[in-house]
């Protein structure tokens, strides 16, 4: 066998702390971009379980899964910056807890 | 000439086209317009009429009987055998009537145009009495029982609505002219009850109610036959036409059949339960027609209505409730001769009343103060008459009768409708000339005869002409009256004498006093309204009536002249042969079976007229001009010889007073107590508000407590409730923060992937 290889248990365990830290991030953050990248954070998590997965079975499966979701991120990340530049055009502010009008 | 029969609908759709122009486009046409109308109605009537008289002459006097086009067969009930047609008998006493009800008609809606000038419902007056040509010659033309019931009841509604024609008049007067036209209406009914029950039994007994039937003659009288020879052919042809129609099964009209049935005797009708002779029958049906005779010909007891009636417009009182419509009850036992000739009692009756009517309403005409009251009150007792000679027997007299009366009652009535017109023209005159000073607005009676006086100056044709109606009315020879009168007089006394008939001599005493009477009131009458000088401002300033009106009058008159000479007695010098003898009865002959000639009489016919003349002389005693010019009261009121009789005359005997008393009042205070006890106690407290109302309502609260609010409300409100509260709770959930829905959703999404990892979770923990 060659170099020992790292564990595929450490790779799914860092992906789960991203993804914690993804989630927190969402949740507890006021400023919309940083909820933004919290997102990118929690969906890079789940690109690294993916890339994971398919090392640890050989399969390309899981990668060519990533590729879809940085495509997808990557849209995701157009269309949300422009509403947040849209949104803050009128509001004058980014802050989310600020953007409850649908509550009246 | 066969054809002129053919027109006889036309008598009664003539005038049916006049109303109805008049109905539907009078409002346009204008006074003049809707007087055309009406009058060539009438007028074209009469051309009819007279040309149906040609016809009958030429047809040697043989009647008969055309179909209206259109209606044909009126009921028919083949299962029962029952056929009614709508047919039109033309024979000498039909086209008598429509003569008289034409001709005098025509003359009524040409004095109408002059005398309802500026009226409000100006068409509609000329409607009515369209209308009533319409009913009064169904009436009269019609071939059955049940056509002269439809024009009865028809001239009746026309009677109503002409009687309360001005139902609007200020202060009350309206209220009674209407309470007037009910009065006849209801008085009327009764009569109509006793005429409809009298009908439905002639049905029963004979199975039909035509007169004739189609090509069937008249039997004439037995004893007429043998008597009298001038048409020996007539009689027996049509007595044998008569058995062949009998031999072949073919049914007779109602008068032949009873005349056959009573030739053989012994016929019984039959009832069900019981069974009765034709002849017990027959009296039964005559009373029966008497009672609507009494109520339509204004005869006691039903006769109230007519003295009332005179609220009408005067045209009306002259039309209808003295020419033609009253004495629809005379035609109508005339024609019912048969069955009167064999009711004895009924005649007897008949006379009694008809002769104290007479009586009694010339008593009664004396104490009136309205002029025409005079005239009605003078037109019961001249309908008497003709009544009383209906009970003698004497059909022709009462024809005669009838004829000459229509022409000088007619004349009279017009004349008083004249005289009201001009003395109200002078009434009106002073308004419009205020001579300052007194007030106008007292009410001003222009048919008071108090107010009158010296009226023939100031309206010279209308007094002529009135003189002479009342010359004609009061039996002076040669105007008509004297012929008619004389006749019945005869006629009731030969039934005394010669068939030893106490209603003979009865008849005979009571007509001969009434006569007297008449003469009286007549004369008093003249003396009041044209004597002496005018005793108010309006009278003095009264002007004659336009040429409208003063033409009829003059017409009038001279067949009020001329009228008596239709009927000379045989035995009259001169006159006789100068215009015939028994024309009217020998005509009338050949449809009233019964009728016969009655001869003349020359010391009754003097003794009939001094006591008229001594009448008129006596009255114009009493009212000479020195009591006129000064009159307040009747010198018969101011003497104590006469001030009783002048008071019981002038209450009119007390006769409305009795029949509220016995009639009205309990009448009254039986509807009251009906109306208390029946319909508000029963109908209304006990039936409607605690049966119905009562029920219902404990239904309901039954309903709604429990059920509707126990149960459905609570339910509904309690599910609403429970969606309102969590919807409450709910609504706490959307806050408004991203970070809480992006929480929710995590705990989502865990939710969903420990639902997933549920069986593997299982696993491992190693359940």
């Amino acid at each position: 066998m060659e170099a020992p290889e790292v564990a595929t248990e450490l790779f799914v365990l860092l992906s789960a702390i991203l993804f914690a830290l993804g989630t927190l991030g969402v949740l507890l953050r006021r400023n919309a971009i940083l909820v933004f990248m919290s997102i990118e954070l929690m969906l890079n998590a789940a690109n690294l379980a993916l890339a994971a997965f398919a090392r640890q079975w050989g399969n390309l499966d899981g990668q060519v899964l990533i590729f879809f979701v940085m495509t997808i991120a990557a849209a995701e990340v157009a269309i949300g910056l422009a509403l947040i530049v849209a949104i803050f055009r009128t509001k004058k502010s980014i802050n989310i807890d600020e953007l409850h009008l649908f509550k009246h | 000439m066969e054809t002129y029969f053919d027109l006889v609908p036309l008598i009664v759709i003539l005038p049916g086209i006049g109303l109805l122009i008049n109905l539907f486009a009078g409002k346009y046409l204008g006074e003049k317009g809707v007087g055309i109308v009406a009058v060539g109605a009438s007028v074209s009537a009469f051309i009819v009429s007279v040309l149906l008289w040609i016809a009958l002459v030429d047809a040697d006097y043989e009647p008969a009987v055309v179909n209206m086009p259109l209606l044909g067969t009126w009921i028919r009930i083949p299962s029962a055998g029952i056929e009614i047609p709508w047919q039109f008998r033309v024979d000498t006493l039909s086209v008598t009537m429509m003569l008289i009800v034409t001709g005098v008609g025509s003359l009524i809606h040409l004095y109408a145009v002059g005398y309802m000038h500026g009226d409000e419902r100006f068409p509609r007056f000329f409607v009515y009495l369209n209308l009533f040509l319409v009913f009064m010659l169904t009436l009269v033309g019609g071939n059955n029982f049940l056509m002269m019931f439809v024009g009865w009841e028809g001239v009746g509604l026309c009677s109503f609505l002409l009687i309360g024609f001005w139902f609007d008049k200020p202060r009350g007067e309206g209220w009674k002219n209407s309470n007037a036209a009910r009065k006849a209406f209801i008085a009327n009914r009764v009569g109509d009850f006793g005429l409809v029950v009298g009908l439905l039994l002639t049905f029963w007994t004979f199975g039909t109610l035509d007169y004739y039937k189609p090509g069937e003659e008249p039997i004439p009288a037995a004893e007429h036959a043998e008597a009298e020879t001038e048409e020996p052919v007539f009689a027996p042809e049509v007595e044998t036409e008569a058995a062949e129609e009998e031999a072949l099964g073919g049914q007779l009209g109602v008068f032949n059949q009873a005349h056959l049935w009573l030739e053989e005797g012994g016929h019984q009708v039959n009832f069900g339960l019981f069974s009765m002779s034709l002849e017990a029958t027959l009296t039964i049906i005559t009373l029966l027609f008497l009672l609507g005779a009494t109520g339509k010909s204004a005869q006691i007891p039903l006769f109230v209505w007519l003295p009332d009636a005179m609220a009408g417009p005067t045209p009306v009182s002259a039309l209808i409730h003295a020419a033609t419509m009253v004495t629809a009850g005379v035609y109508m036992m005339v024609r019912s001769n048969v069955f009167f000739h064999a009711a004895d009692a009924t005649s007897f009756v008949v006379t009694v009343i008809g002769a104290t009517t007479a009586l009694m309403a010339g008593f009664i005409a004396m104490g009136q103060w309205d002029i025409k009251k005079v005239l009605a009150y003078s037109t019961v007792s001249q309908l008497g008459f003709m009544v009383a000679a209906v009970g003698v027997g004497a059909y022709a007299a009462a024809m005669f009768h009838l004829a000459t009366h229509a022409f000088f009652k007619a004349l009279l009535f017009l004349g008083s409708g004249s005289v009201i017109h001009g003395v109200e023209h002078g009434h009106h005159h002073l308004h419009s000339h205020g001579s300052g000073g007194h007030h106008h607005d007292e009410p001003f009676d222009a048919q008071d005869m108090r107010n009158m006086g010296g009226l023939r100056h100031r309206m010279p044709i209308t007094y002529w002409t009135y003189l002479i109606g009342t010359l004609a009315l009061a039996g002076i020879i040669p105007f008509a009256g004297f012929w008619s009168k004389d006749e019945i007089l005869l006629d009731s006394l030969r039934l005394g004498t010669e068939q030893g008939r106490l209603d003979g001599y009865y008849g005979f005493v009571l007509l001969l006093i009434a006569a007297g009477f008449t003469a009286f009131y007549m004369t008093r009458q003249v003396a009041l309204v044209f004597w002496g000088e005018p005793r108010t401002e309006a009278a003095a300033h009264a002007s004659e009536s336009s040429p409208t009106m003063t033409i009829p009058l003059i017409v009038l008159a001279v067949l009020s002249v001329i009228g008596g000479f239709m009927n000379v007695p045989d035995g009259f010098p001169v006159l006789g042969s100068l215009f015939g003898v028994h024309q009217l009865t020998s005509w009338l002959e050949h449809s009233v079976v019964y009728a016969h000639a009655g001869s003349f009489n020359a010391l009754l016919a003097v003794i009939a007229v001094v006591i008229a003349l001594a009448a008129i002389y006596g009255g114009r005693l009493i009212y000479s001009d020195r009591v006129l010019s000064g009159l307040k009261r009747d010198p018969l009121e101011t003497d104590p010889r006469t001030s009783r009789a002048f008071a019981l005359a002038n209450a009119r005997l007390y006769w409305d007073e009795f029949y509220d008393r016995t009639f009205v009042r309990p009448y009254r205070a039986a509807a009251w107590w009906l109306a208390d006890k029946l319909d508000w106690g029963f109908w209304h407290d006990f039936v409607h508000e605690r049966l119905i109302y009562g029920t219902f309502q404990g239904l309901t609260n039954l309903l709604t407590e429990p059920v509707d609010r126990g149960l459905i409300d609570r339910t509904f409100n309690g599910v609403a409730e429970v969606i309102r509260a969590t919807a409450a709770r709910l609504r706490t959930v959307q806050t408004g923060y991203v970070r809480v829905y992006a929480l929710s959703v995590l705990f989502g999404t865990l939710l969903v992937m420990l639902l997933i990892l549920f069986p593997v979770l299982r696993d491992l923990l190693g359940m």
